[in-house]
C-alpha cells in the first residue's frame, strides 16, 4: 500500500499534539501512514504514533527545524516526496503548518488544499478534501489535480481513533540547505496554556464580548466556562481593547471553531465573529439588547444583563454538579 | 528603500458571498469589491516603514479590471504608485498559480521589501507569502505582530498557534503582518485628490515571464470540485430576562444534556 507522509505536530519532549493523531487517523483512510518528525523526542513518542497506526517513522533529528521557520520542514518533506512516491502529505491546519504546506507545494509542483474539515479518497482513491468557506456559509469539496496532493487538515476536524502499527523508527539525516535558513530564530517564547481545552478542540466553547465591559468583567465568562469545563474565547472588540488576549479571539481572523456547544455573551454577533462560529452545533446567546445579530442565528436567546444573568446560570450549572 | 505592498480586492465580508456554479470560482460580481481588510495593515506598515526609513511604496495587485477602485483607495492612504497585473488567463488562478504570478510581476517591479497582509477573507489559505518568499528565494518573515527595519536586517516578532519568535533575515525580504500591528490610516481628502494623478502601471501575461498553462482556472492545481450552500441557521427560542433568566438558560443546556 501506498504511503501517506504526516508531519507530526509535537513539542520537543515528544509529546505529541492531538492533531497529528487526527492526521493519522485520516491517513489511514488514503493509504498507509508514515510520520515525520522533525527534531527530538521521536524515542518518546514512539509507542504513542504506532497506537493510532503510523507505520513507519522517518525520524530528523537535526536541529534546523528549531533554528530556522518553516523552510527546512518544506526541505525535509519534499526530499522524502521525492523518494518515497506517497499519495498525498498531510499537515496540521495550523498557521506554521499551512505555510510549510504552501512552500512544500512550490517545491513540488503540487496543488495544496488547506483548511480541509475531512479528507476521504475518492472512487479512485484519490484524496477528496471537504473545506468550509465564507465562514462556513458554503462547503466546497476539492482535489489536487497537479503532483502530490498536500493537505492542510484542521485542528480537531477529524476525531481521532486508534489502531494499531509498527510505527518503525527509520532514521533521515537532513541538514537545512542555505537557502532554507534564511529567516532564523533568534527568540522562542511558547503560547500560555492554561488549565482549559484547546480552543479549536473544545466540545463547549464559551465566549464573551464587548458586553461584559473590561477585563474585569470578563472574568465572568472564564468563570462560566470553567464551570462547563470549556474553552474560552474572545470576541475582536475584546481582544482590540487588550481585555482578552489576541489568541483566543473567535472570528473571521481569529479562531473558527465548530464545538458542540457555543456560548456567546456580551456579543452582538458581527458577521465578523459570526464567521468563525456559525457552524457551531448549538448556539445559546446572552445579551441585554434584543435586537442583537446574535439571536438570528442563536437556538436559545436570553436578553437580558450577562451580570446578572450569568452567575446564576453559574450557580444552576454547579447545582446539576452536585 | 523599494517597498510593494501585495494587496487583493475580496467580495466584501459584510455582504452575501457566495460561488458561481459551473465553474466554482468565487462570484466577484455578485457582491462589492473591497481591500482585503487584512492587507490595509501590510498598506500601513508599509507606509510607515518608508516614512521612517525613506523610500517609495508600491501597490501590486493582481484581479480584474473592478480591482482599480481599490488601487485607487491604496494609492489615497498614502501609497506612491502601483502595478495591477490583469490578464483574463490568470482568472480562476489558484495559490500555487496566484503566487508564480505575484513571483514573476515583483521580479519585473523591483523589491527590497514585500509586505503581504495576514491572509485574505476570501480564500483564507494564508499560503500565498510563503510561496513568494520560497520562489523568489529570500528571506520568509511572516505574521508579524511588529516589524523592525535596520539597516539590511529585518527583525520580526512572529505571532502563531505557537506562541512568539522573534525572527531576523536580510533585505530583500518577504513580510506579512497581522492585524493587530498598527491602526490603518483612513485617506484625507488631500490624498484622495493626490491619488487620481498617481500612475498605476499595467502588466499582462506577455510582461511577465510565465507560461501560460500555469496559471488560470483549466490550469489550477488544486480544483474544486462542488459546492453545497449551508442552509441559513433558524433563530431559535429568545426569552426575556425575568430574574430568572440564567436558570432558563441552565434549564435549557440540560434539557440538551450539556449539564
Amino acid at each position: 500500500m501506498a504511503e501517506v507522509l504526516v508531519l507530526a505536530e509535537h513539542d520537543s519532549a515528544g509529546e505529541v499534539k492531538k492533531v497529528t493523531l487526527e492526521l493519522l487517523t485520516a491517513a489511514r483512510r488514503l493509504g498507509e501512514p508514515a510520520v515525520v518528525w522533525t527534531g527530538p523526542g521521536a524515542d518518546a513518542a514512539q509507542s504513542r504514533l504506532a497506537e493510532y497506526g503510523a507505520a513507519k517513522v522517518y525520524v530528523a533529528d537535526s536541529a534546523d527545524f528549531a533554528g530556522y521557520i518553516v523552510a527546512p520542514a518544506a526541505e525535509l518533506l519534499a526530499g522524502l516526496v521525492r523518494a518515497k512516491s506517497p499519495v498525498a502529505v498531510l499537515v496540521a491546519g495550523t498557521t506554521e503548518g499551512k505555510e510549510t504546506a504552501g512552500r512544500l507545494a512550490v517545491k513540488i509542483g503540487s496543488g495544496v488544499l488547506t483548511d480541509a474539515v475531512n479528507v476521504t479518497a475518492g472512487d479512485d482513491g484519490t484524496p477528496v478534501a471537504e473545506q468550509p468557506n465564507f465562514g462556513g456559509s458554503i462547503t466546497v469539496r476539492s482535489t489536487v489535480r497537479t503532483g502530490t496532493p498536500v493537505i492542510a487538515l484542521r485542528p480537531g476536524a477529524v476525531s481521532a481513533e486508534p489502531q494499531a502499527g509498527a510505527a518503525a523508527p527509520e532514521t533521515v539525516s537532513f541538514a537545512a540547505s542555505d537557502e532554507a535558513k534564511l529567516a532564523r530564530v533568534t527568540e522562542r517564547a511558547p503560547a500560555e496554556k492554561g488549565g482549559r481545552p484547546d480552543l479549536a478542540e473544545a466540545q463547549i466553547v464559551v465566549s464573551g464580548g464587548r458586553g461584559t465591559g473590561g477585563a474585569d468583567g470578563f472574568k465572568v465568562i472564564e468563570e462560566l466556562g470553567d464551570a462547563l469545563g470549556a474553552a474560552v474565547g474572545a470576541s475582536r472588540a475584546v481582544v482590540d481593547a487588550g481585555w482578552y488576549p489576541h489568541q483566543f479571539q473567535v472570528g473571521q481572523t481569529g479562531k473558527t471553531v465548530s464545538p458542540q456547544l457555543y456560548v456567546a455573551v456580551g456579543i452582538s454577533g458581527a458577521i465578523q465573529h459570526r464567521a468563525g462560529m456559525q457552524t457551531s452545533k448549538t448556539i445559546v446567546a446572552i445579551n441585554k439588547d434584543a435586537e442583537a445579530p446574535i439571536f438570528d442565528i442563536a437556538d436559545y436567546g436570553m436578553v437580558g444583563d450577562l451580570f446578572q444573568v450569568v452567575p446564576q446560570l453559574i450557580s444552576e450549572i454547579n447545582k446539576h454538579k452536585g | 528603500m523599494n517597498i510593494v505592498v501585495c494587496m487583493k480586492q475580496v467580495p466584501d465580508t459584510e455582504m452575501e458571498r457566495s460561488l458561481v456554479p459551473g465553474d466554482n470560482t468565487v462570484d466577484r460580481a455578485g457582491a462589492d469589491g473591497v481591500i482585503n481588510y487584512l492587507d490595509e495593515f501590510a498598506i500601513e506598515e508599509a507606509l510607515k516603514i518608508a516614512e521612517a526609513q525613506g523610500g517609495e511604496v508600491t501597490i501590486l495587485t493582481m484581479g480584474p479590471e473592478k480591482a482599480a477602485d481599490s488601487i485607487r483607495k491604496a494609492l489615497s492612504m498614502g501609497a506612491d504608485k502601483a502595478v495591477h497585473v490583469i490578464d483574463d488567463a490568470l482568472a480562476g488562478s489558484d495559490a500555487v498559480a496566484s503566487s508564480l504570478a505575484l513571483a514573476e510581476a515583483l521580479k519585473v517591479v523591483g523589491f527590497d521589501l514585500v509586505v503581504f497582509g495576514s491572509e485574505s477573507t476570501d480564500a483564507r489559505t494564508g499560503v500565498v507569502p510563503a510561496m513568494v518568499a520560497e520562489r523568489l528565494g529570500v528571506p520568509q518573515l511572516t505574521l508579524a505582530g511588529k516589524v523592525d527595519v535596520a539597516g539590511s536586517e529585518v527583525t520580526i516578532r512572529r505571532v502563531t498557534d505557537d506562541g512568539v519568535a522573534t525572527v531576523t533575515g536580510s533585505l530583500p525580504a518577504v513580510i506579512s503582518v497581522n492585524e493587530k500591528i498598527n491602526e490603518p490610516r483612513y485617506p484625507t481628502f488631500k490624498g484622495i485628490m493626490a491619488a487620481k494623478k498617481k500612475p498605476v502601471q499595467i502588466l499582462t501575461m506577455s510582461d511577465l515571464s510565465l507560461p501560460a498553462d500555469a496559471v488560470g482556472l483549466e490550469n489550477a492545481a488544486s480544483w474544486v470540485e462542488d459546492f453545497t450552500t449551508r442552509p441559513p441557521r433558524q433563530a431559535g427560542v429568545v426569552v426575556k430576562d425575568e430574574g430568572d433568566g440564567g436558570s432558563k438558560v441552565a434549564g435549557f443546556l440540560a434539557e440538551r444534556k450539556f449539564i
